[in-house]
């Protein structure tokens, strides 16, 4: 693990793979340290945030080096069922990037094991990895000024789910009902959390 | 109450915002210039993290519905409090039925104003920050909206008459920490960002200040694959030109932070306007 600086506030702690990155959040929060503001997990990272005032970040350092990493970082290993309807503006588009026909770019986005690496571009947005790499597409290259919320969509390695309504340029296969985002749930108003598994179930509509 | 007569160009209700749901991609938000918040409150006897307002380019008529005390600080603005002129950095009285009128800054971009007892609109995550980029919180103001204010204990004391507070920079030199992510860029790229100027764009907002100038080479291709980012960062897009995160940037990214600025320099960067020059020096004592 290497830390670096990312300010006065806050170290940036570089692991060598994701998994590896989940168990170190994990960790970082169990450890309970005075002064942490933050700990936000990305894809080979763990960036922890702190209030300078309430803390030293050089023994915030000297912690997380010594840290204890779980060999499992979530508590509740049963995945997150997202049911959809796999009706999206961009089933046939994907289909003809691919190769494989709509029944199949479904067939696979349904099959996929994913795991939330982790959350940005809006609350509860999660990047889900563990898409099939024959389903990996780019982006659209000019955004639609508006994607709907619980739309479910594809780009590069990842998919998601968009929990609001919003501008966005990802691949659309599909919606779901369940609210992704809702600021009034707890204990958490995100329905994924990092590190957290996810599987998508077809319901009816199905192609 | 608290009615908006004007809400200015842009004025949205602002806290010290809602830190520690980043990893849920929840931007901190809060006010862009803490400090000045925080001073505005304590001018009124309120909490540092009372709820007030930040006035984007001034602007805003307010009538308060009950008397009530108020402070602006921040970007410097001439104020007009039942049509008499009134200071800034001072607790002012607001008799029942009077407007505070709050002019245009010709310095910096940020003014606040607290208002004692906070105005009370609903939380969401415990704060009533408005997030720009996420959309949570209050919409911004406009025309017509009115104002919950809250109540203080009565032994709230206003203590001070008129705080000291220094001059904006007309040309600030920002102090930064680099990293972490220097080493995606060429030898000379630090140099370069530490003795050029750099100009801020009209593209500015609460998420980030753009800036123009000398272009930030990179020294190596590819995607950065996506991490934290915090407020103050300087992101650097494939264009080269910097931009410093302020209070709603998005809590992950994936184009490399060449450095970050000091803390102390946060507030001095959200009162950057549009068209003016800043500089950058390293930050001693790494």
């Amino acid at each position: 693990m290497r830390v670096r600086r990312a300010g006065d506030a806050a170290l940036l702690a570089e692991v060598e793979d994701l998994a590896t990155a989940h168990r170190l959040h994990a960790a970082v929060r169990a450890a309970g340290l005075a002064g942490i503001v933050d700990v936000v997990p990305g894809e080979r990272t763990v960036l922890i945030v702190t209030d300078p005032a309430r803390c030293d970040l050089e023994r915030v350092r000297a912690r997380l080096a010594a840290l204890e990493l779980p060999e499992r970082p979530e508590a509740d290993p049963a995945p997150v069922e997202i049911p959809v309807r796999y009706d999206g503006a961009d089933v046939a588009e994907v289909a003809e990037l691919t190769g494989l026909t709509a029944e199949e770019v479904v067939r696979r986005h349904a099959s996929g094991e994913y795991v939330v690496a982790y959350l940005g571009f809006s609350p509860g947005f999660g990047y889900l990895r563990g898409l099939d790499p024959a389903l990996h597409v780019p982006r659209r290259s000019t955004p639609r000024t508006f994607v709907p919320a619980g739309s479910v969509a594809i780009a590069g390695p990842y998919s998601a789910v968009y929990p609001s309504s919003s501008p966005g340029g990802w691949r659309l296969l599909g919606r779901t009902d369940l609210a992704l985002w809702d600021p009034d749930r707890r204990p958490s108003p995100a329905l994924l959390r990092p590190g957290a598994r996810v599987r998508f179930v077809p319901v009816e509509g199905v192609r | 109450m608290i009615e908006v007569v004007r809400p200015g160009p842009l004025t949205t209700v602002q806290d010290l915002g809602r830190p520690g749901h980043a990893h849920l991609g929840v931007p901190c938000s809060g006010a862009a210039d803490r400090p000045s918040l925080c001073l505005a409150n304590r001018l009124v006897g309120n909490p540092e993290d009372a709820a007030g307002l930040e006035m984007t380019f001034g602007g805003a008529v307010l009538r308060f519905h009950r008397s009530g005390w108020a402070a602006v600080t921040g970007a410097p603005v001439p104020l007009r409090v039942g049509g008499r002129p009134a200071a800034m950095n001072a607790p002012c009285h607001v008799p029942a039925g009077a407007c505070l009128e709050v002019g245009v800054p010709r310095i910096g971009v940020r003014s606040y104003l607290a208002v004692r007892g906070g105005l009370a609109v609903d939380p969401v995550l415990g704060s009533r920050s408005t997030d720009l980029l996420s959309g949570l919180g209050p919409a911004p103001l406009r025309g017509g909206d009115r104002l919950p204010v809250g109540r203080l204990p009565a032994d709230a004391p206003i203590l001070v008459d008129q705080a000291p507070v220094a001059p904006l920079p007309e040309e600030p030199v920002l102090r930064i920490l680099p990293g972490p992510r220097d080493d995606w860029f060429t030898d000379d790229a630090l140099g370069v960002l530490t003795t050029e100027r750099y100009e801020v764009t009209a593209e500015s907002n609460r998420v980030g200040i753009r800036l123009t100038g000398r272009p930030l080479r990179r020294a190596r291709e590819g995607e950065l694959p996506s991490e934290g980012m915090v407020t103050g960062a300087l992101q650097v897009p494939p264009n080269g030109m910097p931009i410093i995160f302020l209070a709603d940037h998005p809590t992950t990214g994936g184009y490399p932070v060449i450095a970050v600025l000091a803390g102390r320099d946060l507030p001095v960067a959200a009162q950057l306007r549009p068209g003016q020059k800043v500089r950058f020096r390293l930050h001693g004592g790494r």
